[in-house]
Formats: structure tokens, C-alpha cells, sequence
């Protein structure tokens, strides 16, 4: 379905992606893990035309990605969800979703249609309630579900999920881990899913798909990419750089994750 | 003390002149906020405005509200053409390059109406009446531009939030990054946002020609006075705007009634200048 070949990102002479390829299949739902600053949030950038590539070529279904403006790619059926929730404070909580539905689809949809998305989007990440709500009073968690809902109105076949566990509590952290699950498995949408928590993702994720320092340096099962000595390194290394504060709860979470006891049950 | 009836004109003229200012800081506002560029040649698009509707009404003897209807639609096709062929190009340039284009704008048009037009002063030739209430007199060409100014902002605040189009615009004036994520064409949410408030300059135009003459330097009177209501209002904030034309179009009645006419300008302007010293992001905006 997604066919990422040799993606390169520099900015002014800093690798931010390098030459990473990678495989998603239709109806996978794939982690994409690696340390802070590894490039995750920049492959999806890419993916989704936020920033242009450097080099290398992105397939959707066959049709190259490289160069098409943001739109044209929501179009072409590739919806994101971002790490730090930016909601349109402007409008509320319905409206947020319902001009992501509009102009979302594919082919032009009448404004019922659109209310409708909107609705069924929201009933999905279970936020309803009271469309009219000021997306201001949102706590973290509704944020989330916000971006997810915006993102799912626009019909995608392949979910781009940006951290979204991020800022949760653990139970919080469970719900939106059997959402992307949910969504994945009823909806049939693929999704990439890039997480610092590993506890939850290893859980769901068919495969992991590791980064460092822009560099693709592992993949494979959940189990296998755990054991592989160059993911070990990476998280337990380099601690003294910058961000090993993100690597150590990393590693915490990896190890007392259910995924790791089952394993040595 | 006295209660002073000519005051009390003084303030009415006031409201009524901000109605036309409010309606004018809407639409470089609007431009503004959607596109992020500042229109500095936005009185001019007044100017054509007036042009048009007196060539159509004095020249060719249509009636006057077909030359205000089509006033506005040629205004607006300006904008959107301005938009099209001038800003798109600049758009990923440093602010000063586009201040410096549009700034450049002002000028050609000016020069421009000049070279068409002569420098004549230009009117209709209206006498519109002038309404006595309980010994004030109020001009009805301003009770009319201040009816139609509030009529068109009620209806462009019911565009904005009523359909998906208006949603859009508001959403890009606040995060043109995620908005096209969501399928939204940056470029055809320009293009609409700069033939609106192309056609809300038009409409200023009818608006102002039955109370001012027309002539190529016209810009001059409305377009610093509007630039600096939408910085006291904060750029780009629509409501700061509204409220801010009222402050400024009433500085200078009062001024006017308790000085000179020209007086009133000044304090307004000196007003402006000492706000700028002690809040620099306008009464109501948030951006440095």
C-alpha cells in the first residue's frame, strides 16, 4: 500500500532522514519507534506534504507522493493526527471535525454529509456528548481524540497517528491504544503509529520499524525487533547526549511492559 | 452644565463615520488574517471603487445601485487579480518584501488614476438630504453608509460562521499548516478571502462616494487611518478592528468639535502613536 524508498531529509546540512525504506501493507497496523530527535515526526511530514523530501520516493497505491501539496494527499486517502494536539480554537468542538469532513473527502460531499462524518467521527473516539463544546475546555486526553476524530472524518485508508499517547494517564493510555485497534480491525484502515510508550504499542503493533538518528536501524515482529542488540544499544546508550530523558522511560516501559513478562513467562 | 446638542451631533457623527471605518479595517483584516499579507494599497482599491461608480452613473447613465452592485464585483475581481497575479508569486518572501510590493501597488495605481483620470475632483452631484432630529442635523448619506457598513459586516460574520468556507477561513487564520492537512486549498482560501474584501472595498466605495469626492490621491484620506485601526485592533483580529474604528472615528469627531476639524486627525494619530509605545500587539491582539 505505502512504499517508502531511500527517503532523505536534510535541513541546511543536518540529516534529519536518511535513506530510510520501508513497506506498509494494506490493513497493518506498524509502529515507528525510535528516540527523540530518531526522525519519526519528520518521515510523517513528508508522508503527509508538510515539509518536501530531499531525495527518495514515496508510492501511495502506486502514485508517487513526492511534490503533491498537503491537500492532495489528504485526498489521495492519508489523514495525521500530531504529537501536540492543534485544534482550531476559533471553532467548536463539531465544527473542528466537520470542515476536516468537507474538505477532506475525496470527491465533493454535500454540508449534511459533512455534519454526518463529523458526528460519526466523534462517536467513534467516543468524544459526542456536546458537539457545540468550546474545544478550549478539552483536557488532554479530549485534545487527542480531537485530532483523531478530525483525522478519521476525512475517510483515510492509511492513518498517520503522531504519539498519541503522549501526556495520558495509563488507563487513558490503554483506551487509545484498543481505539487505534478498534479502528484498525472494524475500520479497516491502515495505520503507522508512531509512540515513545512502548508498554501499549509492542502490545497491538503487527511490526516495529526503529529509527535512529535518521537512519533505519531495525524491523521486524514486536519480539524480534526487542531482542535486536542495535535497538538495545540505542535505548540503553547513549545517555549521556541530549534527550536520554525520553530514552530512559523508553526503556522503562519497555521492559515492564506485559508484552516483555509475557515473554518470559 | 448645558446640555450641549452640538456634543452630542459630534458623537453621533462619530458612530456613524466608524461604521465605514469598521467596515473598511474588516476587509484588510480579513486579507490579513487569512493570507498574511497586509494590503498597504487597500485605500486605492476604494479609489477604482468610486472611479467605476462614478464613470457608470455620470458617463453612461446607468442607475446608481447597478453601479454600486458592479462596483463591488470589479473591486472584487481587482482582489482576487491582485491576489492571482502579485502576492501568490511573493508568498514565501520576508513580510518587508511584501509590504514593499504592496506599498509599490499603492503608488502604480495612484499614478495610474492619475494619468487616466486627471487629477480632477469628481462627484455624483447628489443631494441627499439632511435629517433634523431635535435640532441636530445628522447627514443621510452617513446614516445610510453606516446602516449598509453594519448590514454587510452582520452578513460577512453569518458567511464566516455559517458555512464551510467561513469555517476554513477562520481555521487558516489560525493554523494554515494542519488546515490543509484536513483537504483545504491554501490557494483557493486565499483567492475567496482577497475577492472578499476586494468586495468589501467596493462596497466602501459606494459607501464614501455619496459623501466625498473622488480623485486619484482619495487613498491617501482612508488608507493610513484604516492601516492604523487594524493595528490598534490588533492585525488581523477582526473584532479588535470593529472596536478600534470607533475609538479613532471618535477621537476625531470630538477632536473636531472641541478644536478643528484637522486637529481631530492629529490627536487621533498622536492617540495611535503613544498606544503603539505602550501596547505594540494593538488593544485586542495577541501577536508580537
Amino acid at each position: 500500500m505505502l512504499i517508502v524508498k531511500k527517503l532523505s531529509k536534510h535541513f541546511k546540512g543536518f540529516v534529519a532522514v536518511d535513506s530510510v525504506s520501508f513497506e506498509v501493507h494494506e490493513g497493518e497496523l506498524v509502529g515507528l519507534i525510535g528516540p527523540n530527535g530518531s526522525g519519526k515526526s519528520t518521515v510523517f511530514n513528508l508522508i503527509s506534504g508538510n515539509l518536501s523530501l530531499t531525495s527518495g520516493s514515496i508510492r501511495f497505491d502506486g502514485q508517487e507522493l513526492a511534490g503533491l501539496p498537503s491537500h492532495r494527499v489528504c485526498h489521495q486517502g492519508i489523514a495525521r493526527t500530531f504529537q501536540i494536539p492543534r485544534p482550531f480554537r476559533k471553532l467548536d468542538l463539531l465544527e473542528n471535525v466537520a470542515v476536516s469532513a468537507f474538505f477532506g473527502s475525496a470527491v465533493p460531499i454535500r454540508r449534511e454529509e459533512a455534519w454526518k462524518r463529523a458526528k460519526e467521527a466523534l462517536g467513534i473516539v467516543k468524544l459526542s456528548g456536546d458537539s457545540n463544546v468550546d474545544v478550549a475546555r478539552l483536557g488532554a486526553s479530549g485534545l487527542k481524540k480531537l485530532e483523531l476524530a478530525r483525522a478519521l472524518s476525512t475517510r483515510p485508508r492509511l492513518l498517520l497517528a503522531d504519539e498519541s499517547l503522549g501526556g495520558l494517564d495509563e488507563t487513558e493510555m490503554e483506551q487509545a491504544g484498543e481505539m487505534l485497534e478498534h479502528i484498525r480491525s472494524e475500520m479497516g484502515i491502515t495505520i503507522i503509529w508512531v509512540e515513545h510508550i512502548m508498554g501499549i504499542l509492542m502490545k497491538v503493533v503487527d511490526r516495529v520499524i526503529v529509527l535512529d538518528h535518521g537512519e533505519k536501524i531495525s524491523e521486524g515482529l514486536p519480539n524480534e525487533v526487542a531482542d535486536d542488540p542495535k535497538v538495545i544499544e540505542v535505548y540503553l546508550g547513549d545517555k549521556n547526549e541530549v534527550g536520554h530523558k525520553a530514552a530512559d522511560t523508553t526503556v522503562e516501559s519497555l521492559q515492564s511492559s506485559d508484552y516483555i513478562s509475557r515473554k518470559q513467562c | 452644565m448645558i446640555f450641549d446638542i452640538f456634543l452630542v451631533e459630534a458623537i453621533i457623527n462619530g458612530i456613524l463615520f466608524g461604521g465605514v471605518l469598521a467596515l473598511l479595517a474588516l476587509g484588510l483584516n480579513l486579507v490579513f488574517g487569512v493570507v498574511d499579507v497586509v494590503w498597504i494599497c487597500y485605500a486605492e482599491l476604494v479609489m477604482v471603487g468610486m472611479y467605476s461608480i462614478y464613470w457608470g452613473n455620470n458617463h453612461f447613465g446607468l442607475p446608481l445601485v447597478i453601479c454600486v452592485v458592479i462596483a463591488i464585483f470589479a473591486v472584487a475581481l481587482l482582489g482576487f487579480l491582485i491576489h492571482f497575479l502579485v502576492i501568490r508569486p511573493i508568498l514565501g518572501t520576508p513580510p518587508i518584501n511584501q509590504l514593499l510590493v504592496t506599498g509599490g501597488l499603492l503608488f502604480f495605481m495612484q499614478s495610474l488614476a492619475t494619468l487616466l483620470f486627471t487629477g480632477d475632483f469628481r462627484n455624483l452631484g447628489l443631494h441627499l438630504p439632511v435629517l433634523e432630529l431635535a435640532e441636530m442635523y445628522i447627514s443621510f448619506s452617513r446614516l445610510i453608509a453606516f446602516v449598509t457598513a453594519l448590514l454587510a459586516m452582520v452578513a460577512l460574520y453569518m458567511f464566516l460562521k455559517r458555512t464551510y468556507l467561513g469555517a476554513a477561513i477562520r481555521a487558516i487564520s489560525q493554523d494554515r499548516e494542519v488546515v490543509v492537512l484536513m483537504g483545504v486549498n491554501p490557494q483557493r482560501v486565499y483567492l475567496v478571502a482577497s475577492a472578499l474584501g476586494g468586495g468589501l472595498a467596493g462596497l466602501g466605495a459606494a459607501l464614501l462616494i455619496l459623501q466625498y469626492d473622488v480623485h486619484p490621491l482619495i487613498g491617501i484620506s482612508f488608507g493610513p487611518i484604516t492601516f492604523m485601526i487594524c493595528v490598534l485592533g490588533g492585525l488581523g483580529n477582526m473584532i479588535g478592528g470593529f472596536i478600534a474604528a470607533f475609538v479613532m472615528s471618535q477621537l476625531i469627531s470630538l477632536g473636531g468639535f472641541f478644536l478643528e476639524t484637522e486637529w481631530g486627525y492629529v490627536i487621533a494619530f498622536v492617540f495611535f502613536i503613544i498606544m503603539m509605545f505602550i501596547r505594540p500587539q494593538g488593544l485586542f491582539g495577541n501577536r508580537s
